[in-house]
């Protein structure tokens, strides 16, 4: 969002004295709510509205033939489109480096974790493996699409059903009771450096405050935190201790979403 | 622990692959490096400060780093397929991301400074190689700058923490389960801060610390050998 410079002084300012414009402490998420099923062509769905950012992400399932260098495991891609109707920041054309940037972050959080068990989804080897397509679309741009959009797509593979085959091919009609094999839950959570104060979940315009980002995804093994996949996104250097320190926050908030998670299914 | 722990090459956790730095190497260019991991090996071009084209992208505050990464399709195993794929261009972002702390762009509004850097063989660690001979094209070109950059990846085979790892190490398994992480890091070779991260696998906080402090104390030393590369092109 393209911001006056008293808006962002006055953002920065509010920082400095530990505020935010909408009342919020500087860790606190905005209200967070998931939806899955919401497009029943697809193999699984999901809508996260995190404030007003809302992000609807879809996976579809196909056969594929497996990569070369990994014969017998499956095949996992993310994608991400930034479409204008998000957002007037938004352009139409080929990916930018944002879309990239985003489908890469959701991508890594899910790799590196290994929260997709890909082995389990060979088929036959060096011929037939499943490819499961995470296709992510924001639909409103309201700040911090990269942790939405990251929930959006670990609940949508949660609710996954892989398609039936009829002998060779593959039936998209259908789902089979076959839920994808998963690992452990991974959750993404990025920390925003605006001057030398830390936020989580900014809003749009406290986003382009901010000069610099580390995006980790996080799994918890009984209460021990694991960073799975990291990335710092931004021109402003930092120090190690300050990394550290986003890192800790970081990982906080990640609990405080898996304790919320794990509430909700119960 | 640290004692019986071996590397497939028989290097130290704490030591790098051989390293090979030089500056002056295209002529054409304002400035040029090469720099090299053992087998990952960079090399870089700097033309500008230049007209910008688009010229809707010039920024009156500040000039435009624009860097560009690209793998040869001969650099590894299977032939690449050239031309820009998301992976390439998300490091050439983050490689702009990690040098431009350092130039001092306020002297160039209006204008940009073209890096171009391509990997002639690779063994991993590439964008590492690439930060290192951008770091001395961008000195080479009499760019304005604060600093030298050095980068390394750092990381942690089965439970020991190392730098610069190799695509071996990369793809290191105990039972069939990777075992291996690989954090790529730059770090500013005077204010000592970080300025590019990106870790794939996974590390508890205090591996991570271990690993960073690891990894900024080798990125100061590449410094020091960039400075030397630089020196002996002066001397000619």
């Amino acid at each position: 969002m393209k911001l006056s410079k008293i808006n962002k002084e006055k953002i920065r300012e509010l920082l400095e004295n530990k505020e935010r414009l909408d009342g919020r402490g500087l860790l606190d998420f905005r209200e967070l709510s998931i939806e899955t099923g919401i497009s029943s062509k697809a193999e699984g769905s999901a809508r996260v509205k995190l404030g007003d950012t809302e992000v609807i992400v879809g996976v579809k399932i196909d056969i594929l033939e497996p990569y070369p260098d990994s014969p017998d495991s499956g095949v996992m891609m993310v994608t991400a489109e930034l479409s204008p109707l998000a957002s007037d920041e938004f352009e139409s054309g080929p990916p930018g480096i944002n879309a990239i940037g985003l489908a890469r972050s959701v991508d890594r959080a899910i790799r590196e974790s290994n929260f997709i068990d890909t082995k389990k989804l060979c088929i036959k080897k060096e011929e037939k493996v499943w490819g499961v397509f995470i296709d992510i679309y924001p639909t409103n741009d309201a700040g911090n699409l990269v942790d939405a959009s990251a929930l959006a797509a670990v609940a949508a593979l949660l609710e996954c059903k892989i398609p039936k085959l009829d002998g060779e091919k593959v039936n998209h009609e259908e789902h089979s009771n076959k839920k994808l094999p998963l690992n452990t839950i991974p959750l993404t959570v990025t920390a925003y450096k605006v001057n030398d104060t830390f936020i989580l979940d900014p809003t749009s315009e406290e986003e382009s405050s901010s000069k610099t980002k580390i995006t980790a995804s996080v799994t918890f093994n009984k209460d021990e935190p694991t960073i799975h996949g990291m990335i710092k996104i931004g021109e402003e250097p930092i120090e190690i201790e300050q990394l550290l320190d986003m890192v800790n926050k970081i990982s906080k908030q990640a609990k405080k979403l898996k304790d919320k998670i794990s509430k909700s299914k119960k | 622990m640290a004692e019986k722990f071996k590397r497939p090459d028989g290097r130290k956790p704490e030591e790098t692959r051989k390293i090979e730095a030089k500056v002056g190497i295209i002529p054409r260019a304002d400035g040029s490096a090469s720099f090299s991991f053992g087998k990952s090996k960079a090399i870089a071009a700097v033309y500008g400060p230049r007209q910008l084209i688009p010229r809707h992208l010039e920024n009156p505050e500040k000039g435009v780093l624009r860097c560009n990464y690209t793998m040869l399709s001969f650099s590894v195993s299977e032939r690449m397929r050239p031309g820009p794929s998301r992976r390439s261009q998300e490091i050439s972002h983050e490689i702009a991301k990690a040098l431009e702390p350092a130039v001092l762009l306020d002297q160039f509004p209006n204008t940009v400074i073209d890096v171009f850097i391509q990997i002639i063989e690779a063994d991993a660690s590439t964008r590492c190689a690439a930060v290192n001979a951008a770091s001395m094209a961008l000195a080479n070109a009499g760019i304005p700058m604060k600093e030298l950059i050095g980068s390394v990846s750092g990381g942690k085979l089965g439970k020991t923490i190392i730098v610069d790892l190799t695509k071996d190490e990369e793809d290191y398994k105990i039972k069939e389960e990777k075992a291996a992480t690989d954090v790529a890091t730059a770090f500013l070779g005077r204010s000592g801060k970080l300025s590019l991260l990106h870790m794939d696998g996974d590390l508890n906080t205090k591996e991570l610390k271990e690993a960073l402090e690891l990894s900024k104390k080798t990125c100061l030393n590449i410094v020091e050998i960039q400075k030397k590369a630089l020196k002996k092109v002066k001397e000619k």
